[in-house]
């Protein structure tokens, strides 16, 4: 057994058994820490695969963005989540049987199909590291997509923002355009009195 | 072994089948792009079973999502990898930055629902039910 053989047995181990205890985990916080220890391990994977960037994009994405916003949402909504697994023992049966088919499935294909080793290869040319390779791609054949995912994201964004934002009636708040829009007679109203004399 | 195993007679089906395994026995030491990819179908199976498992909670489904994606991202890189084509990256980039974007709206769709409804079991959205 080589490095890389005991390096993949060992993060596989983690991965699955954290897989299986985000899905089977009481507290859903739990489930969410699982989570990430199962982004970890995958993260060690890509590693193993030389795709240095992705591994650590998935590190600073997954686990300090999407994961933290899981716990966020978790531990701001007031649930009952006890009551929400009470049927979890009945829907064993099918959710084992489906999981299990769809490996067995798998199984088939794969051991039909890829089991002959393919040769290992560098990833990279020499003397070039993953993420300028992966810049070079991305930045030349693939700009138009890199566009349209940044405006995935920006609509994700506003969408986000849109929905969950509520607009408090007792806030005080200045509107622009009135302000903008005001004229000097609304402000100041010159009265036409008659002074007052002055007496002694 | 691909030819034997595609024939229609069971006898080549299991001759194929049998050198599959043995050949699965001969390389169970160095990770090959088999082993990564069996382990993509191990963990796409377990968060399968994870949705139809908690199909009440909301949340759990929507992790349940993410550890499917990273089983498909997974699958995506050792497939770059294993034939030497940055591609698979640039995929795995893409459906990073999707899954994001999808993830945040999810949750603020939630948010929403639980501020709205005051749960979060699938089964209490039934308004459009009539």
């Amino acid at each position: 057994m080589t490095t890389p053989a005991l390096l993949f047995y060992f993060f596989a181990a983690i991965l699955v058994f954290a897989g299986l205890r985000v899905i089977t985990a009481r507290n859903p916080v739990h489930s969410a820490l699982w989570l990430v220890l199962a982004f970890f391990t995958a993260a060690a994977h890509w590693l193993l695969l030389q795709a240095e960037f992705l591994a650590i994009v998935l590190v600073l994405v997954y686990v300090g963005a999407v994961m933290v916003l899981f716990l966020f949402v978790i531990m701001m909504l007031d649930v009952n989540y006890e009551h929400l697994r009470r049927h979890f023992r009945s829907y064993l049966p099918v959710g084992a049987t489906v999981g299990i088919l769809v490996l067995v499935e798998m199984a088939l294909v794969l051991v039909g199909s890829y089991v002959k080793p393919v040769v290992a290869t560098t990833g990279t040319a020499a003397g070039t590291d993953n993420t300028r390779t992966l810049g070079m791609v991305l930045y030349t054949d693939y700009v138009y997509a890199f566009e349209i995912a940044a405006v995935i994201l920006l609509v994700a964004i506003v969408a986000a923002i849109a929905l969950t934002h509520r607009k408090r009636k007792e806030t005080r708040y200045q509107n622009p355009g009135e302000q903008v829009k005001v004229r000097a007679r609304d402000r100041l109203r010159v009265l036409s009195m008659p002074s007052e004399k002055q007496e002694g | 072994m691909g030819a034997g195993n595609r024939a229609g007679t069971p006898a080549c089906f299991w001759a194929g089948r049998q050198k599959g395994i043995r050949s699965i026995v001969s390389i169970v030491t160095a990770p090959t792009l088999s082993h990564y990819l069996v382990l993509g179908a191990i963990l796409f199976a377990i968060s399968m079973a994870g949705i139809f498992l908690n199909r009440k909670n909301v949340i759990i489904l929507l992790m349940a999502i993410e550890l499917m994606l990273l089983a498909v991202n997974l699958n995506f890189i050792s497939f770059s990898h294993y034939l030497n084509d940055i591609s698979g990256q640039v995929f795995v980039f893409f459906i990073l930055t999707v899954a994001a974007a999808e993830s945040a709206i999810g949750l603020a769709i939630l948010v929403l629902l639980f501020r709205n409804v005051g749960s979060i079991d699938v089964e209490d959205l039934d308004r459009l039910k009539g």
